[in-house]
């Protein structure tokens, strides 16, 4: 799997934060209460059914008062169920609230921006020339609280990381917001989980939980412009992309292509994955996504780019160095 | 009798349904550059070809809204507005300076006019210009209304395509230009 940080790194059963957690406790309290319930249902049943047959081997008379003699197993089922289900309530109501407030004051905060079929991604907690923008990859320390502010540009999408919590939907013109704490350091998968078009299975986003450090020098690197092309190969590279198409939806900070159609290549080499956690960033793919990205997200509004392959190798070394 | 006159309905049906809403990832675009184009209606002599290409994007509701799309992408709103016009002309009037046929708006496009229009060549793929042409030609109902279309939330002089809104008279009170003309 790709970017795959760990065995777990998208499974609600090995929650890496307290969200999940509380989910996946609930989660297994209502599984172990509802299975005890099965199995004592079903044995009655069975141990009813048996009985019966002895009785009718034996040839025994229905009791008269059959039914009546029923009435406090009845009632005693309907009060245990109604019992059961209440706790359920109480329990689902109790973890609702425990999660919903952000547990700081100043969180670290994050606006996610849904795109068909990508995330727009941006560190906005800090003055304004420190915000950065990046796409489909989002660092977190660990064991802070972090804030989402959510929107989306053209359709509803929703975010859901299973190890970390979730799903909130990103609705167009609305803000919605929701907040993770990842415990355990790693790789998270996220996927979009509102259907949103033809590419939405392949809408996701890899959360990496590092140390506050490890995340400040992230962040450091990602508040830089983009790397100036270090020979003439790579030059050349960045003379391919300031006048083709890729100038007309991505931006590069820190020269002349701007736009923010399409997701941010600031430091696109830094990134793991590349059309939003489909595949590996590796210069190959690279390659394929440029020339011919509908083979492998049909749909998807990066046109095809017929370019010279020298053209296409230079661009290629000009991006890989795009750290 | 019934059934056969039933089957030849739906046929015909689905025929127009499919050209509506046919998606092609993979665009062959109608033409890459076209040829020749006259952007003045004054020849010497006897005007000659008065024929202009036919853009088949025309009747596909996909390749319109993708060209508006990519009208708000691309930054065309910056000076046109949302048809509407502001530092660039207007696109959703009758009036064009350098015509509203499908290959002279391409070629405004493409090769950028004076006083302003930049020209995109290189930067757009030759299917997206079209689909943008389309788009353009859509704001001032030169377009089919099969295809353009029913949920715009911007200006429109001319209503889309459900019946709803074909119901309503146009705002204002001009006849659209023919297909032909400088």
């Amino acid at each position: 799997m790709i970017g795959r940080g760990g065995p777990d790194f998208q499974h609600v059963l090995h929650p890496a934060g307290p969200q999940a957690a509380r989910i996946a406790h609930l989660g297994w309290f209502a599984f172990v209460v509802a299975a005890t319930v099965w199995v004592i249902t079903v044995s009655v049943l069975l141990w009813a059914i048996a009985r019966a047959r002895r009785r009718e081997r034996a040839d025994e008379p229905v009791p008269a008062d059959g039914e009546r003699r029923m009435t406090w197993g009845v009632a005693f089922g309907i009060g245990a169920s109604a019992v059961i289900l209440l706790v359920f309530l109480g329990y689902d109501l109790v973890v609702g609230r425990t999660l919903s407030p952000v547990p700081s004051a100043h969180p670290l905060t994050i606006e996610v921006n849904g795109h068909q079929w990508w995330w727009e991604v941006q560190y906005a907690d800090t003055a304004v020339h420190d915000r950065f923008t990046t796409a489909n990859e989002i660092h977190i320390p660990v064991g802070e609280p972090v804030l989402f502010v959510l929107t989306a540009q053209d359709v509803i999408h929703s975010i859901w990381a299973p190890n970390l919590g979730g799903k909130k939907d990103l609705i167009p013109g609305y803000t919605t917001s929701v907040w993770f704490q990842a415990d355990t350091p790693g790789v998270y998968r996220a996927q979009c989980a509102e259907f949103c078009g033809v590419q939405h299975a392949k809408m996701a986003l890899f959360i990496v939980a590092e140390s506050r450090a490890q995340f400040n020098r992230w962040a450091i690197q990602q508040r830089q412009p983009a790397a100036k092309p270090a020979d003439s190969v790579a030059g050349h590279g960045y003379e391919v992309f300031v006048t083709s198409s890729c100038v007309m939806c991505h931006n590069l900070e820190g020269t002349t292509a701007g736009s923010h159609a399409g997701p941010d290549l600031t430091h696109l080499a830094s990134r793991r994955t590349i059309a939003a956690g489909t595949l590996p960033n590796t210069r190959g793919n690279l390659a394929g996504w440029i020339v011919d990205p509908q083979r492998i997200k049909p749909g998807s509004h990066m046109p095809p780019n017929m370019l010279e392959p020298k053209d296409l190798d230079a661009l290629l070394t000009y991006l890989q160095s795009l750290k | 009798m019934r059934a056969s006159s039933l089957v030849i309905v739906l046929a015909a049906s689905s025929l127009i349904g499919c050209e509506r809403e046919e998606r092609t990832f993979r665009e062959t675009p109608p033409s890459t550059t076209p040829t020749a184009v006259r952007v003045s209606a004054l020849q010497p002599g006897t005007p000659a070809d008065t024929t202009h290409t036919v853009n088949p994007y025309e009747r596909n509701a996909y390749a319109q809204s993708e060209g508006q799309r990519l009208f708000g992408w691309y930054n065309c709103s910056g000076c046109h507005a949302n048809g509407g016009g502001g530092m660039g002309p207007a696109l959703m009037d009758d009036e064009w300076i350098y015509g509203s046929a499908p290959e002279q708006i391409y070629t405004t496009i493409v090769e950028g006019r004076p006083n302003g229009m930049p020209s995109f060549a290189g930067r757009i793929p030759s299917y997206q210009v079209w689909q943008l042409v389309t788009y353009v030609r859509s704001l001032s109902g030169l377009t089919p209304s099969a295809g353009r279309s029913a949920r715009v939330e911007h200006m429109m002089i001319y209503p889309g395509s459900q019946s709803l809104q074909k119901a309503e008279k146009p705002k204002w009170s001009f006849t659209p230009p023919a297909a032909v003309q400088p």
